[in-house]
């Protein structure tokens, strides 16, 4: 999983039928010291994530182990909303 | 799978309700020359590993297996603790 932090949402009228009532976030990923890196990412909430926190992503298949959505076109869902990171430098 | 250095850990309050009871840890991958390799990331643990330990680690869906038969909806998991290593 990566650490990430929300910058935005997605609005898409149509999509798969599958995907309708999903709600679409855009993610920045983070450096566990919170530096933004790399390139933007979508990825569908499950938690009731908002614009500004600092989430847990999971990519790929395990994306559709997620609650709600299973057989679901997805390759990245919002999972946990992170509290703090300790990291030991 | 990967080696890794456990680096540090992540306190997830509202998550995913099967992965209540999981412990997340930040891992960093390393070399065979044990310097870091690539960005850290966050695994699950089912070994009882530690910030500071050697560890294994595998991706993709099989880093659910542990836990079977609950299906977590993790990418990354910590699947042993390194002892020590070589290289022929």
């Amino acid at each position: 999983m990566i650490v990430g932090k929300i910058v935005g949402t997605v609005v898409a009228t149509r999509k798969d039928p599958r995907l309708v009532s999903s709600k679409l976030l855009v993610v920045r990923p983070m450096d566990p010291r919170g530096k933004a890196e790399g390139n933007y990412l979508v990825a569908i909430d499950t938690v009731d994530a908002g614009v500004g926190e600092t989430v847990l992503v999971v990519s790929g298949s395990s994306a559709r182990m997620a609650a709600g959505l299973k057989d679901c076109p997805v390759d990245a869902a919002v999972v946990g909303i992170i509290d703090t990171v300790d990291l030991i430098e | 799978m990967h080696i890794a250095r456990v680096i540090g850990d992540v306190v997830v309050t509202r998550k995913d309700e099967n992965l209540h009871g999981i412990k997340l840890l930040l891992v960093q991958p390393l070399t065979p020359q044990n310097e870091p390799s690539g960005k850290p990331l966050v695994a699950v643990d089912s070994v009882g590993a530690g910030v500071g330990e050697t560890v294994f680690f595998v991706r993709g869906k099989e880093a659910s297996f542990p836990f079977y038969p609950a299906v977590p909806p993790v990418d990354a998991g910590i699947v042993g603790i390194v002892d020590h290593w070589d290289l022929g």
